[in-house]
């Protein structure tokens, strides 16, 4: 069919693409003949681990994924989406960009930005909101310094010129991420739920277009570059990682909307990994259609483009729109007003055919059910092996001396990087564009009111990955209930989670053991909470010189807030409110940010998570901020209980507030303050609720206890601590600003 | 009075302002397009902020000779009111309509974050609700916020009262450590001869609801309805 003189497909070629020989045989069964060159490319990155989830899907599949208010299960659609009444949807989703961002910080950042936005608004929703969450080796090494600068530039040159919010996130610092760094982005966007477009291409004749950038070579094998682990070789896959053009997204962004909320079109996806082929396959599939493309119509930015490189172009901000028919000139003007091209380059046949011509030559015909994950893409288990370090990390609870000045150890934890101030790094993003902000980042979760209601919504990111190392069931579950624990804190009901899950080669036993225990907690936590996966991302691969990150198992969690009035912050407000402790005291500091930061060791077990108490801990937060009854809360989380005191008194908008803190308590200071067990909230209220307050958790069963007040300008905890909270917090704020004042490096360390 | 809210390729808080002016003072407002040059019917245009046309050369640089500011220099010429802000203030400079240019912030990044502001000049058409030397709280979303002019250009603005907003302490100093991005004399916000055209680099249109965590921005807007009653009666 070709007549181009193109490589010669074989075994030696297809194994090229990343392809296994059961693989390669497999396709030509599909086929019944050899492959084109451009049709081993389409198969290549389809059923690459990126696109085809080949080694997760089985096991993503155990994780509950039904709901009452869910609109599409995980894996329909690009995003998921949740009914929160009134006739509205929000769409929302997390996805990695580790390894460009490992090799080029202020692209891979940006076009991961990008890429997950278009996810959003593909469904037709405007986005509202970004999330961040990221994982870096030590800020000792230039390397990381110059990675973190690069991934915060990015993120904020893309974000901030797009016009969407970035309010929250999370930034943890340890030595598994040196040389895989993991960038995840969440984005939260809002549609009317009847104006919600899908990602299916169907009736007969229906024209396909490609609007918004010209197809370039950039990007090309993005996806299966996604799917092999980082080496020195990786610098040379610097052609790719993409370029991002935030501007051209926004118009992007305005057009796709005008043509949904015009109803012009059948079906619209965005072009992510794989370009052309994903869309177009996928679409197919989900339709049950097939798909005549004509390559010579698509708009190309560079000269004697082949097939090939057409279809396998990860070039940003494009979509793949399955028009109506007739509609085809209202949708080109709409583009047109918005600056931007659209090209009709085929269109829609009954028969399950993903056909790719080029001017006179065929260069593909596939079955396009037979690429897609859930169709014809392979489906592996892998097999498992539990870790030796398992056992011997989690046989006894650390032995430590206890230190001598706390007021030093409380210095040196609110200045670690896993704790102190991300200030220097929010402040590089624009926060509140679109003026729906009302927590934005320092909180326990970001708050974002929903216009012409009286509902917000809140959101979290959270996963603790040494928690992970040491025990991935366990800190997995840690993941979810201390994500919807904070958005309880802010007043909000936990609704449903997105998950980007990155873990190293799920072909190493003991990286599939690590992955198969972590879902298992997932589901577990899920289940118990009510908060489905509505999908999500998972990134495999995410090694570097032998060695794997720790297993990360991000959540991102959606909470429905019903009223603006229940909206609470996490800081102490006024002189004289009192100070409880809601949860359990603990002296089990397995898995702390004091025993590895203190004691340099990184060693469990951690302590237990009761699924149960944390259950009736978080409805009794929710219902006293609800009854008005606590002025803050706070979750205990990194540190322990003492950060989060020290929190509670330097996170305020104005001056930072002092509290005298007295726990009674017979068991050793520094494990008690330095606990980082879960299911604890630290919450003020003013004098007159206390009792009630006390009443009622008695009622519910929750533990509680009153440790202090609010007041003065020292925080003070048993006799044991005195520090001036000024002080506390110039440590706070400055630690990360001095960190980064040292000089970066671009010298790769892999 | 009928308000217009200029959208260029690119702007990003053309619906804040609108929703402000909808919701807070709760007037007659719509679109301009950056290809319309017929507005006859309007009272006041803002610039509003964001990256218009991408800003990826300077900010305003492209914008200047879009066909709405040929429009928009007629109308302030012919004494129309105009407001910019952030992005709009960069534009209104590149036109010329205001003196001075913004540079990059002097630490070369992005910076958000709520700043004080003085009000220096409260005998405007935008800022006759704050009282002279009122310290307001509005945040700042600018990558190119340090506004310079030369010696003679600052004399003029002085010369007129043209420095409208200083950004200061929380007690109203202003020093070094409190100008975000290295403004010359601290400004924030300026206003032409004539007092039809104001620029500022904070945002007022973000701070109009208590929700939002402050409401010092309303007064810009409640300024310019009571300029235009109180015009309007006389």
């Amino acid at each position: 069919m070709e007549s181009t003189p193109e490589p010669t497909v074989n075994l030696k070629l297809a194994k090229e693409h990343g392809l296994s020989t059961s693989e390669y045989k497999r396709i030509l069964n599909i086929l019944g003949r050899t492959p084109t060159y451009t049709e081993l490319g389409i198969f290549s990155v389809m059923w690459s681990e990126h696109c085809s989830y080949k080694n997760s899907i089985k096991l993503l599949k155990t994780l509950p994924r039904t709901g009452p208010h869910l609109l599409v299960s995980a894996g329909e659609e690009n995003a998921g989406a949740i009914d929160i009444g009134d006739g509205l949807a929000i769409v929302f989703k997390i996805e990695s960009h580790n390894h460009p961002s490992a090799i080029e910080p202020y692209q891979g950042a940006a076009t991961g930005v990008g890429g997950i936005l278009r996810d959003i608004f593909t469904m037709g929703a405007r986005p509202i909101a970004v999330l961040d969450s990221l994982r870096f080796g030590s800020l000792k090494e230039g390397r990381t310094r110059y990675l973190l600068d690069g991934v915060v530039r990015g993120i904020a040159g893309y974000g901030n010129c797009f016009g969407v919010p970035t309010v929250g996130g999370e930034v943890y610092f340890e030595d598994s991420y040196t040389g895989n760094p993991l960038i995840n982005v969440m984005a939260v966007g809002i549609a009317k739920v009847e104006k919600m477009a899908s990602a299916i291409a169907k009736r007969k004749g229906s024209p396909v277009l490609v609007v918004g950038s010209s197809t370039g070579r950039d990007g090309i094998h993005g996806a299966t570059f996604a799917s092999e682990e980082l080496s020195e070789a990786s610098q040379l896959r610097r052609p790719a990682v993409q370029i991002g053009d935030p501007f051209t997204e926004k118009l992007l962004l305005e057009a796709t909307l005008e043509i949904i909320g015009e109803e012009l079109i059948i079906g619209i996806q965005d072009m992510g990994a794989a370009g052309i082929t994903c869309c177009s396959s996928e679409m197919s599939s989900h339709g049950k259609s097939g798909m005549v493309l004509r390559l010579s119509e698509v708009p190309v930015r560079e000269e004697k483009m082949t097939p090939y490189e057409i279809m396998l172009s990860e070039s940003q901000e494009r979509m793949l729109v399955v028009a109506k028919k007739g509609k085809v000139k209202r949708i080109q003007a709409i583009f047109d007003k918005w600056g931007l091209k659209s090209a009709v380059i085929g269109e829609i046949i009954d028969e399950p055919r993903l056909i790719v011509d080029n001017s006179e030559n065929r260069c593909a015909e596939i079955p396009p059910e037979t690429l897609v994950l859930g169709g014809g893409a392979p489906v592996y288990t892998r097999s498992k092996r539990k870790p030796t370090y398992i056992e011997e990390i989690n046989k006894s609870e650390p032995r430590i001396t206890e230190p001598n000045d706390y007021n030093e150890i409380l210095l040196r934890l609110i200045s670690s990087p896993n704790i102190c101030s991300k200030r220097w790094i929010y402040e590089q993003y624009d926060y509140q564009v679109r003026t729906n902000t009302v927590i934005g980042p320092g909180g326990d979760a970001a708050v974002l009111r929903i216009r012409k209601t009286n509902k917000a919504l809140s959101v979290s990111t959270d996963c603790n990955g040494r928690y992970c190392y040491i025990n991935p069931y366990m800190g997995t579950k840690m993941a979810v209930a201390e994500a919807a624990r904070n958005v309880v804190c802010t007043g909000a009901k936990p609704v449903a989670i997105t998950n980007c899950l990155n873990f190293g080669n799920p072909y190493d036993k003991e990286i599939y053991w690590y992955f198969s225990e972590c879902i298992r907690g997932m589901r577990e936590a899920c289940s118990y909470f009510e908060t489905p996966v509505t999908g999500g991302n998972v990134s495999f691969y995410n090694e570097s010189k032998q060695r794997a990150v720790y297993p990360t198992p991000v959540i991102g969690m959606l909470g429905v807030i019903e009223d603006v009035s229940h909206i609470t912050t996490s800081y102490f407000k006024d002189k004289g409110d009192l100070i409880f402790l809601a949860g359990d005291i603990s002296d089990r500091i397995g898995g702390s940010e004091y025993l590895k930061t203190i004691h340099n060791r990184i060693a469990g077990p951690l302590p237990d998570l009761d699924l149960e108490l944390e259950r009736r801990l978080q409805r009794f937060i929710l219902e006293s901020i609800k009854a008005k009854m606590i002025k803050s809360a706070h979750d205990v989380s990194e540190g322990g209980l003492s950060t989060a005191i020290a929190e509670c008194c330097i996170n305020r908008p104005d001056k930072p507030t002092g509290c005298k803190i007295d726990i009674v308590d017979k068991r050793r200071l520094d494990r008690i303050l330095f606990s980082e067990a879960p299911s604890r909230v630290i919450i003020s209220c003013k004098p007159d609720n206390a009792e009630r307050l006390e009443r009622y958790a008695f009622k519910e069963n929750v533990p509680i206890q009153l440790i202090g007040v609010v007041g003065g300008n020292e925080i003070s905890i048993n006799e044991k601590i005195s520090i001036s909270a000024k002080k506390l917090k110039i440590a706070y704020e400055q630690a990360l600003p001095n960190l980064m004042k040292g000089k970066q490096s671009k010298r790769r360390i892999f | 009075m009928n308000f217009g809210v200029v959208t260029f390729p690119g702007s990003n808080c053309d619906y804040d302002s609108y929703r402000a002016v909808k919701d807070i003072i709760k007037q007659p407002v719509r679109f301009l397009w950056h290809k319309d040059t017929r507005f006859d019917d309007l009272d006041i245009i803002i610039l509003p902020g964001g990256f218009s046309y991408g800003d990826y050369l300077r900010a305003g640089a492209i914008a200047k000779f879009s066909p709405v500011m040929g429009g928009v220099k007629a109308f302030a010429d012919a004494g129309g009111y105009v407001l910019g802000i952030c992005n709009g203030f960069q534009i209104l400079t590149e036109l010329g309509l205001l003196p001075g240019t913004l540079m990059r912030n002097n630490n070369l990044k992005f910076i958000c974050k709520d700043v004080y502001l003085l009000v220096e000049n409260n005998q405007t058409p935008f800022t006759n609700r704050y009282k002279k030397n009122q310290i307001v709280r509005l945040p700042i979303a600018h990558n190119e916020g340090n506004y310079y002019c030369d010696e003679k250009d600052l004399n003029y603005l002085k010369s007129y009262n043209g420095i409208v907003f200083r950004y200061c302490g929380p007690n109203g100093r202003i020093t070094d450590g409190y100008n975000p991005n290295g403004s010359v004399e601290s400004i924030a916000g300026i206003i032409n001869e004539k007092g039809n055209v104001m620029g500022m680099m904070p945002h007022p249109e973000r701070y109009v609801e208590g929700l939002l965590g402050g409401e010092d921005g309303a007064e810009i807007f409640k300024s310019i309805i009571d300029n235009f009653s109180k015009r309007k009666a006389s």
